[in-house]
């Protein structure tokens, strides 16, 4: 005595067409989308003649786009002491856990002071191989390298024009560039001098 | 032919030729900005012109993006498909933009030119004779459209033949088929203003569009025929083989149809013939159904409103205003043509032969009765 099996039914992979007479006639609905098609042209066409821009796109790279999201990690920048040096102690920590190995640092001797006697005499970046993971301005012990949101704008046919040095590198704008407070202020330690 | 004749009929083909050319070329440009600014982009904006020995680059809203196309088509490798039939492949190119040239000889893309009043110190040399602004003004206008964009068929056909390629001939096939249908659907739709103009003349049948009808409307084609005049575009943009109707060259099924195996400037040539039919399409649907060259009101003397104020030109102003009048109302058309080729998706093979044979078909022998039913009843 078998079970009785029920009845095969075929799957039906497809829905059912919705259209109704109105778009089965066509020609109306072809009339339709001309107005909407048309009617985006002459809007966008009017801001145009009237000298505002009629599209989303950008033009890149003369142009930066607007809505990159606040967290974006884009470009880096070195922040910098009051007087205007980097606040880079050169300790290669960034380099050292950069899994592109794009950060080069040649650190050097500064005598004059004594509060932070290296810094980094050579501090560059290479553009063409960085992956803009973050993780440098994570590993950095002194808050000396940040991301901003824009990113580095270096359209060209030549890797080698790819790198970025200290000097570009360094012009930031504080409160443009990164939404924290600049400098933070080091809590008063005894025995050790505040900047400035 | 005396010397006046031949020297006004080289004046007019110059200047056919001249506007057809220029219109094949800035309607690349025009497709590419207006399917931008339709689609919130900006467009092609990069090819530039340096002036020697400066620095000041031209690039004036990416016009010069056809040129650079053009020069890159002509510097190409020649590239011949190993199998083929030598006289055909050089053949086709030539049958697809020949014809479409040509058509364009019967289009009258002014009023009546009188080259005396013109330019008075040549007067005893033109003695009085006037020209109607036409290269080819005969009776036979309309048959020769047909005669010549039947033509092009042969073009589309031996390249996709001669090419000894599957996808070529697949789409000379589609092309065949698809052309044959919808040159009947225009013929029919055609056939409604013949019977209202009583002629086939297209210069006669743009004079009998420069009047008024019920003392305002411009007495233009499409008033009495608005059904032909868009069975009419649609026919024409099908003739074309443009999107939506695109099933010869329908890239993402032939790779590029029957042009497949052409390259260089010998492809340019196909696209060219392309920009230049839609030009073409666009002169003939003013002529039949826009009013040709009249502007609303405006006779051969100046303007003459509604309410009876009359504005006189002379004729230079009139034989310019005419001609600009024209060019503007073929623009139009155009930019038409392209709103619609990126607006629409492309129909399957089937449907678009029954959109021919089922839907448009009876469509224009319906409007072609009704026609002359009334012209029937009107004369009775």
């Amino acid at each position: 005595m078998t079970t009785p099996r029920k009845p095969h039914v075929r799957r039906q992979y497809w829905n059912e067409p919705t259209m109704g007479w109105w778009e089965r006639s066509y020609l109306l609905e072809v009339a339709r989308g001309l107005a909407i098609t048309g009617g985006v042209f002459l809007r966008n066409m009017g801001k145009w003649m009237t000298g505002r821009k009629g599209a989303l796109t950008a033009y890149y790279p003369e142009e930066i786009r607007a809505d990159y999201a606040a967290g974006n990690r884009g470009k880096h920048i070195l922040t910098q002491r009051p007087d205007g040096r980097p606040q880079c102690v050169a300790c290669n920590m960034c380099a050292t856990v950069c899994p592109a190995q794009v950060i080069e640092i040649d650190a050097a001797f500064d005598p004059d002071d004594p509060a932070h006697p290296k810094y980094p005499s050579r501090f560059e970046i290479d553009y063409s191989r960085c992956v803009f993971c973050g993780f440098c301005v994570e590993a950095c012990p002194e808050d000396a390298i940040r991301m901003v949101k824009e990113t580095p704008d270096l359209p060209g046919f030549d890797r080698d024009r790819m790198w970025l040095g200290k000097e570009e590198l360094l012009n930031w704008q504080p409160h443009a560039d990164v939404a924290k407070p600049y400098p933070v202020r080091p809590a008063a330690e005894p025995g050790r001098s505040p900047d400035a | 032919m005396n010397a006046p004749d031949f020297a006004i009929s080289l004046v007019y083909i110059a200047y056919a030729l001249a506007v057809l050319l220029t219109f094949g070329a800035i309607l690349t440009w025009v497709e590419r900005k207006q399917a931008a600014i339709m689609s919130d982009r900006i467009g092609a904006n990069r090819a530039y012109v340096r002036i020697p020995f400066t620095q000041v680059k031209l690039i004036w809203l990416g016009l010069f993006h056809g040129m650079a196309d053009g020069l890159k088509l002509l510097l190409k490798e020649d590239f011949k498909p190993l199998a083929y039939d030598k006289l055909a492949y050089a053949l086709g190119p030539w049958l697809a933009i020949v014809p479409v040239l040509l058509v364009f000889a019967v289009v009258p893309f002014g009023g009546t030119l009188d080259p005396g009043r013109l330019f008075p110190s040549l007067a005893e040399w033109f003695g009085g004779r006037t020209y109607p602004m036409q290269i080819a003004p005969i009776d036979a206008g309309i048959l020769i459209v047909f005669a010549f964009s039947g033509i092009t068929i042969i073009g589309a056909m031996l390249a996709g033949w001669s090419s000894a390629n599957k996808f070529s001939l697949l789409g000379a096939l589609r092309a065949g088929s698809q052309l044959i249908s919808y040159e009947l659907v225009m013929g029919l739709t055609v056939l409604g203003i013949v019977l209202i103009f009583g002629t086939v003349n297209l210069g006669t049948i743009v004079e009998r569009q420069s009047g008024t009808v019920l003392g305002f409307l411009p007495a233009w084609g499409i008033v009495y025929q608005p059904f032909a005049a868009v069975l009419f575009l649609i026919a024409g943009i099908a003739e074309n083989k443009r999107i939506p109707f695109d099933l010869p060259e329908a890239e993402s099924e032939l790779i590029s149809g029957y042009f497949t195996e052409y390259s260089a400037m010998k492809q340019g040539v196909f696209m060219l013939s392309e920009f230049i039919e839609i030009a073409v399409i666009g002169a003939l649907f003013v002529t039949l159904f826009f009013g040709g060259y009249n502007l609303p009101w405006m006779n051969d003397t100046g303007f003459v409103f509604p309410g009876g104020h009359a504005v006189p030109l002379s004729h230079g102003w009139v034989v310019v205003l005419q001609l600009l009048t024209f060019l503007g109302k073929v623009f139009l058309l155009c930019s038409f043509q392209i709103l619609v080729r990126w607006t629409l998706p492309r129909f399957r093979w089937d449907q678009l032969l029954r959109f021919a044979w089922k839907f448009l078909l009876p469509l224009a022998i319906a409007n072609l009765v009704v026609t002359a039913v009334a012209l029937w009843v009107q004369q009775a």
